[in-house]
């Protein structure tokens, strides 16, 4: 198996001297599908910025589809992220007035791939989520759950390394959250690895492999054979 | 493991526009208005650029019309008397003799004489109407032509006839040939009423009679005040050079020479300044439009923080999202230059056409009005662009 995270001994320390993430140690096999759960301000957050290269890490290492991201500019960060990693936020992140298939298709602009196929790649990746009926609704005319499978279908639409998902249920109702959880179920069985990120326990006990943190710390993990004291 | 470091892939041209125009698309309202101020400095400095070219055309047009070729030959003053001189009564044959002179014809000032409406009016109420005792040949010289009636000939030359120029006739209330005015003390017949002569102003509030009777009846003296003359049009320098010599050989100095074209363009040239001040006027308005579109631009990053927060996340370099709001800027002000060079223009075309003038709408300045919005663009939308492209990419996403 190949890691495609790889976290050593990553500590962010914010100017002001607050520490939100302090010597973690993470590996994330291609195909894993992982909860990293805990309460708010356990590092949760900073861990997904840091893994998704939003940020920079203080101290460690954080390695990304095989690249030691601490050597590349942000130029490459920028190119990395747009092809090896897709974003799912809690608030769906979607302009108003753009319809669904230009917003997926946004999801490609950064890769080189020309507009054409890039719409007709998003009209078929919203197919795959269920949106097929949706493409040229704009967000104020869809559901929370809606608009939150357009967002993924943005992510998945690159085909990406790995998806990370930042709550991505937090702002929908039980039922619109279970079908989101599918859908990243599904995309893990079509072979992509996934990271849901929740406070959650009932979300991440239903996911194969849990993270669980606690004051910016790893404090279990679950392929790990290695006890944690806890 | 060593990789090669990942390259950004590079925006295509119609994907930029497309990226540029998509913040403008989802707010109209503010577009029209930011991009309002900049079209109206653009329309008013091409306004004004283009009537002054059209004024300029016009005048153009009126001198080829009219020729440039006629000269005119005044007594001024003595050189040592500094009193009024006089022209010789022969200055209008030896004028002729000069060879390029196509024709010479003089009007005499009647110093004495004036014209009323009628016998009731108080003297003092003269209407500063000239009368002048003319050639019969000074209309084809000066390029004249008859609005009424006729023009003087032989026969009435001796009679107390009289044509008018056109403001005499208004200020005296004549509308037509046949009326009677009181001139000089007689009662004179309205022959003719001129039109107005572009290029012998004086003539137009002049009462114009015939030499003989202004030699029988008025005082005449016989020493013409203005000589006009035509010259070959190749010969005018040459026979400037010449006339003040010829009009008046025993006191050349006094003599005063002018080519009244040439005060029909400096005129003109006067008007270019206060065109400079109008375009001066018009380039604040097109200041004020460039802050305005900055500050729409200054709105524009802070409301979205967020989207640029995504393009981050979805790969988007600093560049490109500085790109992205600079092109925003470019259209925003490339809108509003548009517009202002279609309504200048349009100003120009309304105003040129009231006025009879041939519409010129200068090509340079539409050229020059374009590329200055697209300078103003660039400048507004720099520190915006900028700012944007700096914000860190957690920061933007945490703001919802």
């Amino acid at each position: 198996m190949t890691a495609v995270l790889q976290l050593d001994g990553v500590t962010r320390t914010y100017p002001g001297g607050v520490t939100a993430i302090d010597g973690v140690d993470l590996t994330v096999d291609r195909g894993e599908l992982v909860a990293v759960v805990g309460p708010s301000g356990s590092g949760k957050s900073t861990l997904l910025h840091l893994v998704g290269l939003l940020d920079r890490p203080t101290a460690g290492t954080v390695r990304v589809a095989g690249f030691d991201t601490g050597a590349l500019r942000d130029r490459s960060l920028s190119a990395l992220r747009a092809r090896a990693i897709g974003f799912v936020f809690q608030q769906f992140h979607l302009a108003p007035g753009v319809r669904a298939l230009d917003a997926v298709a946004d999801g490609l602009l950064y890769t080189g791939v020309p507009r054409a196929a890039r719409r007709a790649r998003a009209a078929q990746t919203l197919r795959q989520v269920g949106l097929a009926e949706r493409l040229t609704h704009r967000p104020h005319e869809l559901s929370g759950g809606e608009r939150q499978r357009v967002a993924i279908a943005r992510a998945l639409v690159k085909q990406p390394e790995v998806i990370l998902a930042d709550e991505p249920t937090g702002n929908l109702d039980s039922v619109s959250a279970a079908a989101v959880l599918d859908l990243l179920r599904q995309s893990h069985a079509a072979g992509t690895t996934v990271v849901v990120i929740t406070h959650d326990q009932g979300i991440a006990q239903s996911l194969p492999r849990r993270v669980e943190m606690r004051d910016g710390r790893i404090t279990r993990d679950t392929a790990d054979r290695k006890a944690y004291a806890s | 493991m060593t990789l090669i470091a990942p390259r950004p892939a590079r925006l295509r041209g119609t994907d930029l526009l497309l990226l540029g125009g998509s913040g403008l698309r989802t707010r109209p309202l503010r577009v029209v208005l930011s991009a309002l101020g900049v079209a109206i400095g653009i329309a008013a400095m091409l306004a004004v650029l283009g009537i002054s070219a059209s004024s300029r055309a016009d005048l153009d047009r009126t001198l080829a019309k009219l020729g440039t070729n006629l000269l005119t030959v005044s007594p001024g003053e003595g050189v040592f008397s500094g009193e009024p001189a006089a022209l010789p009564a022969e200055a209008v044959p030896m004028i002729r003799r000069i060879g390029p002179v196509t024709s010479a014809n003089a009007v005499g000032l009647l110093r004495q004489a004036r014209v009323y409406r009628n016998d009731r009016i108080p003297a003092q109420q003269s209407g500063a109407i000239a009368v002048l005792a003319a050639d019969l040949g000074l209309l084809d010289t000066v390029g004249g032509r008859v609005a009424a009636g006729a023009w003087l000939n032989p026969a009435t030359a001796d009679f107390p006839v009289t044509v008018l120029g056109a403001t005499a006739a208004e200020r005296l209330g004549v509308a037509d040939a046949g009326a009677q005015v009181w001139l000089g003390g007689q009662w004179f017949t309205v022959a003719g009423i001129l039109d107005p002569v572009p290029l012998a102003r004086e003539l137009d509030s002049a009462a114009l009679v015939g030499g003989p009777v202004a030699a029988s009846r008025l005082g005449y003296d016989g020493h013409p005040t203005t000589v006009y003359c035509q010259a070959a049009p190749d010969q005018v320098l040459a026979v400037r050079a010449v006339l003040a010599a010829t009009a008046n050989p025993a006191d050349p100095l006094s003599a005063r020479v002018s080519r009244p074209s040439d005060a029909l363009a400096a005129q003109q040239a006067t008007d270019r300044a206060f065109t400079a001040l109008l375009l001066g006027l018009g380039a604040v308005a097109l200041l004020v439009g460039g802050v305005g579109v900055a500050n729409t631009m200054i709105i524009s990053v802070l409301e979205r923080r967020g989207e640029i927060g995504l393009r981050r996340a979805l790969g988007a370099t600093r560049p490109a999202v500085a790109v992205q709001f600079l092109i925003e800027a470019l259209l925003l002000s490339g809108l509003g230059g548009v517009a202002g060079a279609l309504l200048g223009a349009a100003v120009t075309a309304t105003y040129a056409t009231t006025q009879g003038w041939p519409v010129a709408v200068p090509v340079s300045a539409l050229a020059a009005g374009l590329g200055v919005t697209v300078v103003v663009g660039v400048l507004a939308g720099l520190y915006p662009a900028l700012r944007a492209a700096r914000l860190s990419p957690t920061a933007a996403l945490a703001t919802q």
